[in-house]
C-alpha cells in the first residue's frame, strides 16, 4: 500500500501540473453539458409546410386556420398549383405540403368522405416524420371536430372508435433534455476518463521513463493500480459536476438513490478505465492510442442508446450493444435518475459491469510486460 | 589514476548470450565476466548491440538463447530478485520533466520501498552533494542536460545497488560536467558498485578498468585498455576502436 501511495502522489502532481487536462475534467463536462441538452433535441419545431389550397370553403378555410395555429408547422405559403408546392420541396424550402382538393367541402358533404393528400420532403427524414406526424394530428382533431357537428350524437356512437390515451411516465412533459442530459453526463465520463487512462502509459513510453520503471522491482498490479486510482477519482470528480450542472442548469434531482448511482458508476469507471489502460498497452505512441480510443468511443456513443435506442436496431447490432460498456452506463443512469430504479432493477447491468471490469482491467494487468 | 584494488568477485557471468528478432541476431552469443567495483566499458558502434545485451543484463529484453547471472540472480528466472539489485540509466531521459528533483527522488524511492527516514536523508545528501540547493524545488524539465543526467545517475545509486548500468549517460553532456560526471562514477565504484557502462567517447573508455568492443552483435575485443592499445598497437583507444569498428559488416 505505501508503494501505491508513492505512485498517487506522483500521478496527481503531474495532473495538476497538467493544465489541459484540467480543463478536460472540469471545463469539458460543464460546458459540454450545458451545450449539448439544449441542442440534441428531438422536438422538431419550425417545420414548414406549403399548403395548397383549390377548394377555398369555409370548411377548408377552418382547417388551414387550424395549421397556422399550430406553434410547430410553419405556413409558408398558399398556392393554387401543386406544381408551384413542389418547386418549392424540390429546393428544400419546404418540408410538407398539404393539398385541399377542389370541391372539398361538398363532395364531404355529399360523400360523408373526402380525401387530403400530404406530401413530405424525406430528405431530413427526421423533420418529415415528425412533420407528417403533427400534421397527421391536426387532421384528426379537424375531422372528429368535424364529425362531432355533422352528424347527430347518436349515430356518431353507433361508429365506435378506439382512442388512445397516452402518458409519458417518468419524463410527464417528454422534455428532452431530462432524458438527454444523464445520457450525456454518462457518455462525458466514459469519455474523459477513457481517453486519460489510456494516454497516460503510452505517454509514459514515449518519454522513456517506462523503462525506468520497467527496470525496478515494482509489481505489475501495483503499477496499474497507481494509474488507474487516480483516474477513478478524477472520474468521480467529472460524475459530480456533472450531477451538479444538471441540478443547477436543468434542475433535475435523481429519482433513485444518489448513492446507488455513485456505485454503479464506481463500478464502471474500473471497466472503462481498464480499457483504456488495455488500450494504453498495446500501443507505442499517445497517437496510436488516440486514434484506437476514437474508433472504440465512435462505436460506444452511436450503439449506446444515447442517440438511438438499442430496442429499434437489429439483432446484430443488438449484440455489439450488449458487448458496449456505454450502453449499460446510459441505460442504469437514466433509470435510476428519471425512474428512481433501485439496485434490484439494475442487478443485471450491474453484474455485467463487473464483468467487463474484472475481464479488462486482469487483461491489462496481463498484457504489461516489463521485460519484453 | 587507478588506485582502487580489483575484487575478483563475479558479479555478472555471461554464458553465450543471444537476442535474436526475426532473422537478425542482434547479440551474438556473448560471454564475459565482470567483477565486484569494476567499472566496464561496454563499447561498440552504432548498432553493434550493446544496448540490447545491456537490456537483457537488466531483465527488461528475454534473451533467446543463452544464460546470464547478475548480481547473483539468474536473469531468466530470477528477474524480480534482480531488480532489486541494479540501478539503470537509460539512453532516454529517465526522470519526469514535469516533477521536481525532490518529487523524482521521492518517487523512485517510494518505488524501492526506501523508508521516510531513508529518503529524506538521502534527498538530501544528494542534493548537497550535486549543489543543487536552489534546484531541488525546480522542475527537472527545466535544468541543463548535464545536471539531469548527474540527478539521473544518483537517482539510479538511490537503493544502493550492487550493480548500476549506464547506457550513454554523457551523450550530449559538455567536458566539465562529463568530467564531474566522471568523478561521481569513481566514487560509486569506490564504495563497491559495478560500473556497467556504454560509451562513444574514447577518452571515457580510457578510465575504464576493463573494455570490450562489440562488432556486429559479437565481443571482439576485452582487456584493459592499456592491454588493447599494446595489443592493436596503437597510440590510443581511438584508434584501436576504429580498426575493430571498420571491420564490422552490418549498417545501423
Amino acid at each position: 500500500m505505501r508503494t501505491i501511495r508513492f505512485l498517487l502522489v506522483k500521478e496527481f502532481k503531474q495532473i495538476f501540473r497538467n493544465r489541459s487536462i484540467l480543463v478536460m475534467i472540469i471545463g469539458m463536462p460543464v460546458i459540454q453539458l450545458m451545450i449539448l441538452p439544449l441542442a440534441a433535441n428531438y422536438e422538431v419545431k419550425n417545420i414548414n409546410i406549403v399548403i395548397v389550397n383549390q377548394d377555398h370553403s369555409p370548411v377548408s378555410a377552418k382547417l388551414v386556420s387550424k395549421i397556422n395555429a399550430s406553434t410547430y408547422l410553419n405556413v409558408l405559403s398558399h398556392l393554387t398549383s401543386y406544381d408551384q408546392a413542389l418547386k418549392l420541396a424540390e429546393d428544400d424550402k419546404t418540408d410538407l405540403i398539404l393539398q385541399i382538393p377542389p370541391h372539398f367541402e361538398k363532395n364531404l358533404i355529399r360523400d360523408n368522405q373526402q380525401k387530403l393528400f400530404i406530401a413530405v420532403n424525406a430528405i431530413n427524414g427526421m423533420k418529415a416524420g415528425l412533420g407528417y406526424g403533427y400534421l397527421s394530428n391536426i387532421i384528426q382533431m379537424f375531422n372528429e371536430e368535424l364529425r362531432g357537428q355533422m352528424m347527430p350524437r347518436s349515430k356518431f356512437n353507433v361508429a365506435q372508435e378506439i382512442e388512445l390515451e397516452f402518458t409519458s411516465r417518468f419524463n410527464p412533459h417528454q422534455v428532452y433534455y431530462l432524458f438527454m442530459v444523464p445520457g450525456i453526463l454518462a457518455f462525458l465520463v466514459t469519455m474523459i476518463t477513457g481517453f486519460l487512462s489510456a494516454l497516460n502509459i503510452v505517454k509514459e513510453k514515449e518519454m522513456g521513463t517506462i523503462e525506468q520503471i520497467n527496470v525496478t522491482p515494482i509489481k505489475k498490479y501495483h503499477f496499474i493500480l497507481g494509474k488507474l486510482i487516480p483516474f477513478w477519482i478524477i472520474g468521480t470528480v467529472v460524475f459530480t459536476l456533472g450531477l451538479m450542472v444538471s441540478f443547477f442548469v436543468y434542475g433535475i434531482v435523481p429519482a433513485g438513490s444518489i448513492l446507488l448511482l455513485y456505485g454503479f458508476m464506481w463500478v464502471y469507471l474500473l471497466a472503462v478505465l481498464g480499457f483504456g489502460l488495455l488500450v494504453s498497452t498495446y500501443c507505442d505512441k499517445q497517437q496510436q492510442a488516440m486514434l484506437i480510443m476514437f474508433f472504440f468511443m465512435m462505436i460506444f456513443i452511436l450503439m449506446g442508446g444515447l442517440l438511438t435506442s438499442i430496442d429499434g436496431m437489429p439483432y446484430w447490432a443488438k449484440m455489439i450493444a450488449a458487448l458496449n460498456p456505454v450502453s449499460y452506463i446510459i441505460d442504469v443512469v437514466r433509470a435510476v435518475v428519471l425512474k428512481g430504479s433501485g439496485l434490484q432493477d439494475i442487478l443485471p447491468q450491474l453484474g455485467t459491469i463487473i464483468v467487463f471490469a474484472i475481464v479488462l482491467n486482469s487483461w491489462a494487468i496481463y498484457n504489461y510486460k516489463k521485460t519484453n | 589514476m587507478d588506485t582502487r584494488a580489483l575484487n575478483n568477485e563475479k558479479v555478472i557471468v555471461v554464458d553465450k548470450l543471444t537476442k535474436r528478432f526475426g532473422d537478425f541476431v542482434a547479440t551474438d552469443a556473448i560471454s564475459f565476466d565482470v567483477y565486484k567495483g569494476e567499472i566496464f566499458g561496454f563499447l561498440g558502434a552504432n548498432g553493434a548491440g550493446k544496448t540490447t545485451a545491456m537490456k537483457m543484463l537488466c531483465g527488461l529484453l528475454t534473451p533467446s538463447s543463452g544464460t546470464a547471472v547478475v548480481a547473483g540472480f539468474d536473469i531468466h528466472k530470477q528477474a524480480q530478485e534482480l531488480k532489486w539489485n541494479i540501478g539503470y540509466m537509460g539512453q532516454k531521459f529517465s526522470l519526469y520533466d514535469d516533477l521536481t528533483i525532490i518529487e523524482n527522488i521521492r518517487y523512485y524511492a517510494g518505488i524501492y520501498n526506501l523508508s521516510n527516514q531513508q529518503i529524506s536523508d538521502k534527498s538530501e545528501g544528494l542534493i548537497t552533494r550535486l549543489g543543487l540547493q536552489k534546484e531541488a524545488k525546480k522542475l527537472v524539465g527545466q535544468l541543463p542536460t548535464g545536471w539531469k543526467q548527474k540527478v539521473a545517475f544518483s537517482v539510479a545509486l538511490l537503493h544502493e545497488p550492487r550493480i548500476v548500468f549506464l547506457d550513454e549517460p554523457t551523450g550530449g553532456v559538455d567536458p566539465i560536467t562529463r568530467r564531474q560526471f566522471w568523478d561521481m562514477i569513481y566514487e560509486s565504484a569506490e564504495k563497491g558498485t559495478t560500473i556497467f557502462i556504454t560509451t562513444h567517447y574514447m577518452d571515457e573508455a580510457e578510465y575504464c578498468d576493463r573494455v570490450s568492443i562489440m562488432v556486429d552483435g559479437k565481443i571482439e575485443a576485452l582487456d584493459k585498455p592499456a592491454e588493447l592499445r599494446r595489443l592493436y598497437e596503437a597510440e590510443s583507444m581511438d584508434e584501436v576502436f576504429y580498426q575493430l569498428a571498420r571491420r564490422a559488416k552490418r549498417s545501423e
